[in-house]
């Protein structure tokens, strides 16, 4: 059975490009729009998310927020969490590892890297 | 179309709308609003673009936008407060992000000197550097090029490729002789780096490690895609099961690595667990304490001292992904009973290691990465409160709609001429597909309105240029940017609102020192507004400026040979000299509202459009340039009648009221020419048959009707023979099937099939206007 992944981003474009390499992988997506909503997908796909990418600045909840929010259920205290960040300072990634995310995409990704960081944290 | 090309089109898409939000964020940021969810949104704008041009590659935005970016982070974090002149600086640089934008997608290029020389203004704000094509840049020169993780750390051992780990698999071909120091050395140089090496790797996964998602089992099978791993587990810390903390780590992991990758890519597989767990790498044979002393460990104490009461629990193999006994396999099996059972707070948990001990469980295969399949349809849980539609299939569909208003009327019309009772059913089926038909209609053409934001929103950057470049202070002030209006409409009127700002600003409103001595604030107000009035689109273009200045427009006019000096003329139709075609009133061509087109070009887009452009002005207070515009140019709203024997349209936004003239109000002024007195003014009485070549023998006006149109500021009135009715038509364009005819707008086709021409009133009242100059109405 094909994974689902779940997809946080406010950016049209990002999440098209991720749902086009995770596709193309054979991956199920269901995305979302910012934290907020993320926390509701996630809530209402809760049985079928086995991995979350989420983008860190995001309008109503952000990255972190949402991170710490998803390791608050305990449905998902140990689902594995990329954060996508372009920030090339540590202290974003480090913000996000504090928060519980389990690793990082750094963008641009090219669809490789995507689906091996992927591999490394999903069983 | 490919999918990576319809992407890019998002992005450009998106682009757009992050620059809107940029530029209206830091407007309001100018204004005062200093909440920092507004500096946030501003942020994300620029990053957004960064993010996607990075994707697509576009080294020149990614460049420009990351420093713009630093430099917003800056002032998020309140590194950099939000002064007037930060503001100015940001606004610029927005202006020029757009301009990046613009080039990426194939326009204009950026000019590089002030794109470079903005990027360190910026800089300087922060203290930053900007970063060269040769350092930051770089890394988007392949446009998926992935930077990793390089914080400090254990994984820190530069040192390690040179502790001679290269030479490490030569050593049994040694024959006992005491290796060359000098030849192990070499032999670590790049050229034999490629060659196999072992590497021992001892783990200790903290609690972290899990509670952050992570899973020891996961990074034994990343180490085994490297190559052979022997992997040896030491379980002495492992307490009693009444004491075991299933989300704790206990066991310390031995890997051994036989693998032609470098150090790196062995580091690279802790990337994620990097201080969450203890970690030493080293090739085998390493001195342990050199290299220990190179990497002290950042917050826990070294585990990894000489273990001699190790007590090995699981030793196996694994060459190949078949092997027998996979240990990863186990550990996953093993963790998943265990997140089973953390479900279940009574249950007891068994510690994830110890089931790796057990030999005779039966073997999944490893598990891989999901293979390229069928790809599942993307579910897209938030429920998209927007589609984008490809315009030609709307258009496909406005069309269709359109002959089936057409069809409708023929079908209506074909059931009257049969002497259907108005009863009947069929006729009454009928009535309620007219109904249908125009509901359709209604819903089809609000499929094409769009707000006149992405019209409004390019003003402001327009107004500072066009402000710093005749030296005056100008704040924009815009209202209504949600009206709707048909795309093609909003589309054509970019030009005239441009051209109508220029021209506010320009000429409309006085430099700051007369402004001051005149008493109002240095600072001038063009204002750009939108509304709706009765089934049309209104926009207003005003200044509190000085106002028409209005002996000297008719000089000028006058001087041009365009009005005759000695007629006088009324406020009014001094005002509507500027629109007459070569009338400028600046007196050296200014670059910016020059550009040898004059309000006449506007008036004349904007008559093309189904508009009306008019002025008002008042000397010392400003001027309103007022434009009413049709909300769709697919259908219109018309007056069906006939002269001579011609079935014809007049549109009914020109029509004010209908007249029937009576013999003592019509005034001949000429063989075919009259004016027409309505409640005590003169008006040209235009005979429409006449006009369009129908008849060349004038009618009697008493046997006809009369329009009263207005076009403008004129009025005239249309003689016509009968009115048949009124309806709305779709418009079908005369000049794409056949040609431009002087004085008709467009064709329809009516509901007996019959084609029917459009009248363009503007034309047919500016053409007999010559007849009714004031200077003949004098005579």
């Amino acid at each position: 059975m094909s994974k689902t992944i779940l997809t946080v981003d406010d950016s049209r474009t990002m999440r098209d490009m991720l749902a086009m390499a995770l596709n193309d992988a054979g991956f199920q997506v269901v995305q979302a729009v910012d934290g907020e909503d993320g926390l509701a997908v996630l809530d209402a796909h809760s049985a079928d998310v086995d991995v979350i990418i989420t983008d860190i600045n995001m309008p109503k909840l952000d990255g972190f927020g949402f991170i710490e929010g998803v390791r608050k259920d305990s449905r998902h205290r140990a689902t594995p969490i990329l954060v996508l960040t372009t920030e090339s300072d540590s202290s974003k990634k480090d913000r996000a590892r504090q928060a519980g995310a389990t690793g990082w995409i750094v963008k641009p990704f090219n669809p490789v890297k995507l689906i091996d960081a992927i591999r490394r944290v999903a069983a | 179309m490919d999918p990576l090309a319809a992407i890019r089109d998002t992005f450009f898409q998106e682009c757009e709308e992050q620059l809107a939000e940029l530029e209206s964020g830091l407007l309001a940021i100018e204004e005062g609003d200093h909440d920092p969810e507004r500096i946030n949104a501003v942020f994300r704008a620029v990053h957004s673009i960064k993010g996607g041009a990075g994707a697509f590659g576009l080294e020149a935005l990614v460049r420009f936008a990351h420093v713009f970016e630093t430099a917003l982070d800056e002032m998020r974090s309140g590194g950099l407060a939000p002064e007037d002149f930060v503001l100015k600086e940001m606004l610029r640089a927005a202006d020029l992000l757009a301009d990046h934008v613009a080039a990426a997608r194939g326009g204009p290029p950026v000019d590089e000197a002030r794109s470079a020389l903005l990027a360190e203004e910026l800089a300087a704000l922060t203290g930053a550097e900007v970063p060269g094509e040769d350092d930051e840049g770089a890394d988007f020169d392949i446009p998926f090029e992935v930077v990793g993780f390089d914080g400090p750390g254990l994984l820190d051992l530069p040192d390690l490729p040179d502790l001679g780990g290269g030479g490490l698999p030569d050593l049994p071909d040694l024959g006992g002789e005491i290796p060359d120091i000098s030849a192990l050395l070499q032999s670590a140089d790049p050229i034999d780096a490629g060659g196999p090496r072992t590497f021992v790797i001892r783990l200790k996964p903290t609690r972290a490690l899990y509670s952050h998602g992570n899973e020891t089992a996961l990074l034994l099978r990343e180490l085994r895609r490297l190559g052979e791993t022997r992997v040896s587990m030491d379980a002495s810390a492992l307490p009693l099961i009444d004491a075991l903390d299933p989300s704790q780590g206990y066991a310390v992991w031995t890997v051994e690595l036989t693998t032609s990758e470098d150090l790196d890519a062995v580091r690279e597989v802790f990337e994620f667990v990097d201080g969450h767990c203890e970690l030493d790498i080293r090739p085998a044979g390493a001195p342990p304490a050199a290299v220990l002393a190179e990497a002290p460990p950042a917050a826990a104490p070294p585990v990894f001292e000489p273990a001699p009461s190790e007590r090995v629990m699981s030793e196996q193999v694994m060459s190949e992904p078949e092997a027998e006994i996979d240990v990863a396999a186990l550990i996953l099996q093993a963790q998943a009973a265990v997140k089973d059972l953390l479900g279940e707070p009574d249950a007891q948990a068994p510690a994830p290691e110890p089931a790796a001990s057990a030999p005779v469980v039966p073997l999944a295969p490893a598990p891989t990465a999901p293979a390229a399949q069928a790809a599942p349809p993307t579910v897209t849980a938030a429920p998209a409160a927007t589609i984008r539609v490809d315009l030609e299939r709307v258009d496909r569909l406005i069309d269709l709609v359109g002959e089936l208003v057409i069809n409708q009327a023929v079908l209506a019309q074909r059931a009257a001429e049969s002497g259907l009772a108005r009863h009947n059913d069929v006729a009454m089926g009928l009535d309620d597909l007219e109904q249908l038909t125009r509901e359709i209609q209604d819903s089809v053409m609000a499929i094409r309105a769009q707000p006149v934001k992405s019209v409004f929103q390019r003003m402001p950057r327009l107004v500072r240029e066009v402000a710093a470049a005749v030296g005056k202070d100008v704040r924009l002030v815009t209202e209504g940017e949600n009206t709707e209006v048909d795309k093609t409409v909003i589309e054509r009127l970019s030009d005239p609102i441009t051209h109508m700002i220029r021209n506010a600003i320009d000429h409309g409103l006085e430099s700051p020192e007369k402004r001051v001595a005149a008493g109002k604030p240095a600072e001038g107000q063009v204002k750009l507004a939108a509304f709706h009035r009765s089934g049309r689109i209104v926009i207003e273009v005003s200044d509190d400026g000085g106002g028409i200045n209005r002996p000297r427009v008719r000089d000028i006019a006058a001087s041009k040979g365009l009005i005759d000096p000695n007629v006088p003329l009324t406020d009014e139709e001094i005002d509507n000299l500027i629109f007459l075609p070569g009338f400028s009133t600046a007196s050296t061509v200014s670059d910016i509202s020059g550009r040898g087109v004059g309000m006449d070009v506007v008036k004349r887009s904007i008559n093309a459009l189904g508009g009306r452009i008019s002025i008002s002005s008042a000397p010392g207070k400003g001027s309103v340039f007022t434009m009413s515009l049709p909300l769709t140019l697919a259908v219109l709203d018309g007056m069906v009648v006939s002269a001579a024997g011609q079935t014809l349209i007049a549109p009914l936004s020109n029509i004010i009221e209908t007249l029937q003239p009576k013999p003592h109000e019509v005034k001949p002024i000429g063989p075919a020419a009259w004016l027409m007195s309505i409640r005590d003014s003169f008006v040209p009485l235009i005979d429409v048959g006449m006009a369009l070549g129908y008849r060349t023998e004038p009618v009697d006006p008493a046997n006809c009707v009369a329009l009263l149109v207005e076009e403008g500021a004129t009025r005239a009135a249309l003689l016509v023979d009968t009115i048949q009715g009124q309806r709305q038509v779709v418009i079908k364009s005369l000049e794409a099937n056949y040609r431009h005819v002087p004085g008709i707008a467009a064709a329809t086709i009516l509901g007996d099939g019959r084609v029917a021409l459009i009248l363009d009133v503007d034309a047919i009242v500016s053409r007999r206007a010559a007849d009714y100059t004031p200077a003949h109405i004098a005579a």
